[in-house]
């Protein structure tokens, strides 16, 4: 019987979320597109498992969640580097596990890294109406398990089916996991609105380290450092792009995420590539960044490499 | 049609339609979303109209920068300079209970403007307003623009909670709040309807580009239509 087979949230852990590859065609209706913050670690986790790309999984942000499993199938935990056990006995991470019905899975407090990914074989079962998405957006109260935008807690029962047939039991080689204790150079690319700085602000900006803010969540990664000064200031609101580097009044720059408004006002002074934010998405504040200007055919060259490893290859 | 394009991410550009807000650009942009979805349709992964530009998302893994453009470019440029005149049937009417009960700031927009009550709620609802843009939060419908007797400035401490369906005033704009949230506009009423729903076909009632009619309703129509008053 698989209608009540899931996971159960014995301890949800500081902020726990089901997100997968995020909206598409929404954010004219000023919807967010949310989506895994770290899709590197959450599309590896899925595809271990032979599920296909933006198969909805957990985002377990600085871990301490603990699941009991309803069924048997297998999970992988992707992502930040917690201490993962099954009924108490440690277990790899980026490696498929066989888990039974009541095993207890738990996850550590990271040692590096933000965010763990945790997904099972066939996936969450999960309402995707907004933009053919789970994305849960907790600034919306849009999406999620209740599709209310609210965080998993303490008793909620995430559905997954029994009825998809076991994986190979597969981990990825150890060269190809992040170390996310390594210093971290985000890529840039130029965008609009570089009219609006003068070349010694764009000497700064790539010149300086800039230290990630605590004030830094879903919609955006607020740095501290030396001030950039806006020549114009007085931009009329426009849609925002992932990534776009924006610098309000007092200088100090906002990378835009996942969860950012639909449209703003300020000032940009490029964009950080989706491959750097998925690095970003596991470093935790007080990180020194510093920052590189690639062209933009390299930077979508990269960016095609990601998703035609990952969204066309299906089942491995 | 004129416009200039430039990128603004590794899969977005954006066309700017000129550089100032005017309700003949928003129309103007309505056409150019219009023609880009119909002709473009799948391609375009997200289409974000604002007051004066429009962000074209596309899927890098089936698209490029260049082809996407020359369509882009072959698409507008059959479009012509000045947009028809929009049908009145496209008028989207709202009823708003406009009173000091759900809208505390009514009093003192009158008292700014040497104006009574009554007058302002005469002035703000025969006004007839295109959407410039929605943002903010789902559904949040940037209307103008107010009569000018009646711009107010934002609030100087913004509310922590303004309740779902408040009709507020920020300077020369007008909007409803789709879902409880801070909020810094002067709050002059409050509609009934739902201005965001995700289990509807069409979350979002309004789009950028629409025209919004307000409606003044009594306190018993607002109640019988699911109104709240606190």
């Amino acid at each position: 019987m698989s209608s009540h087979a899931g996971f159960h949230v014995t301890k949800p852990g500081f902020f726990t979320l089901l997100q997968d590859a995020g909206r598409r065609g929404v954010m004219h209706m000023g919807l967010t597109s949310g989506g895994a913050m770290d899709r590197h670690a959450w599309a590896w986790a899925n595809r271990l498992l032979g599920n296909r790309y933006g198969t909805p999984a957990l985002e377990i942000t600085f871990g301490g969640a603990a699941f009991t499993s309803g069924l048997n199938t297998q999970i992988v935990v992707t992502g930040a580097e917690v201490q993962l056990t099954v009924n108490g006995k440690p277990k790899p991470l980026w490696t498929t596990i066989r888990v039974n019905a009541g095993d207890s899975v738990s996850l550590s407090a990271p040692r590096a890294g933000v965010r763990s990914y945790f997904a099972v074989r066939g996936g969450f079962i999960v309402n995707t109406d907004l933009g053919n998405s789970c994305a849960t957006v907790v600034r919306e109260g849009t999406g999620g398990l209740h599709s209310n935008g609210q965080p998993l807690g303490q008793g909620d029962l995430i559905p997954c089916s029994d009825a998809t047939p076991p994986a190979a039991n597969r981990k990825i080689p150890s060269q190809w996991i992040p170390d996310y204790h390594e210093p971290l150079t985000l890529n840039v690319i130029s965008c609009a609105q570089v009219d609006r700085f003068s070349e010694a602000v764009f000497e700064t900006f790539f010149d300086n380290i800039y230290t990630l803010s605590p004030q830094a969540d879903r919609m955006g990664a607020r740095l501290t450092g030396p001030a950039l000064e806006v020549a114009d200031r007085t931009l009329i609101s426009e849609g925002t792009s992932l990534g776009a580097i924006q610098v309000p009044a007092d200088g100090q720059p906002i990378i835009l995420l996942n969860d950012r408004q639909t449209i703003g006002g300020y000032p940009k002074l490029g964009a950080v590539t989706p491959r750097s934010l998925d690095a970003l998405a596991q470093r935790p504040p007080g990180t020194q960044l510093r920052f590189r200007e690639i062209p933009l055919p390299e930077a979508q060259q990269e960016e095609r490499q990601f998703l035609a490893f990952f969204r066309t290859a299906g089942s491995v | 049609m004129r416009w200039q394009c430039q990128v603004t991410g590794i899969d977005t550009l954006t066309l700017y339609f000129g550089d100032r807000i005017d309700i003949a650009l928003t129309e103007k942009i309505r056409v150019a979303s219009e023609a880009l979805s119909s002709k473009l349709g799948p391609r375009l992964v997200d289409l974000v109209p604002s007051y004066t530009s429009l962000l074209l998302r596309y899927d890098l893994l089936n698209d490029d920068y260049s082809s996407l453009l020359a369509d882009v470019k072959s698409t507008l440029d059959d479009l012509p300079e000045h947009a028809a005149e929009q049908k009145d049937t496209g008028i989207i009417d709202i009823p708003v209970f406009y009173h000091p009960s759900v809208g505390p700031d009514l009093e003192a927009i009158a008292a700014r403007s040497a104006l009574s009550v009554k007058q302002v709620i005469q002035r703000h609802s025969n006004q007839l307003y295109h959407v410039f843009a929605i943002g903010f939060a789902p559904g949040f419908a940037y209307l103008g623009e107010v009569p000018q007797e009646l711009e107010t400035p934002r609030l100087a401490t913004p509310r922590a909670n303004v309740p779902a369906g408040s009709l507020g005033i920020a300077d020369r704009q007008t909007a409803i709040y789709p879902m409880a949230s801070p909020g810094g506009w002067n709050l002059i009423g409050r509609t009934p309807i739902s201005l965001f729903d995700a289990r509807r076909e069409q979350p979002s009632l309004l789009s950028a580009g629409q025209q919004v009619r307000f409606r003044a309703i009594s306190r018993d129509e607002f109640l019988a239509l699911g109104g709240q008053i606190e």
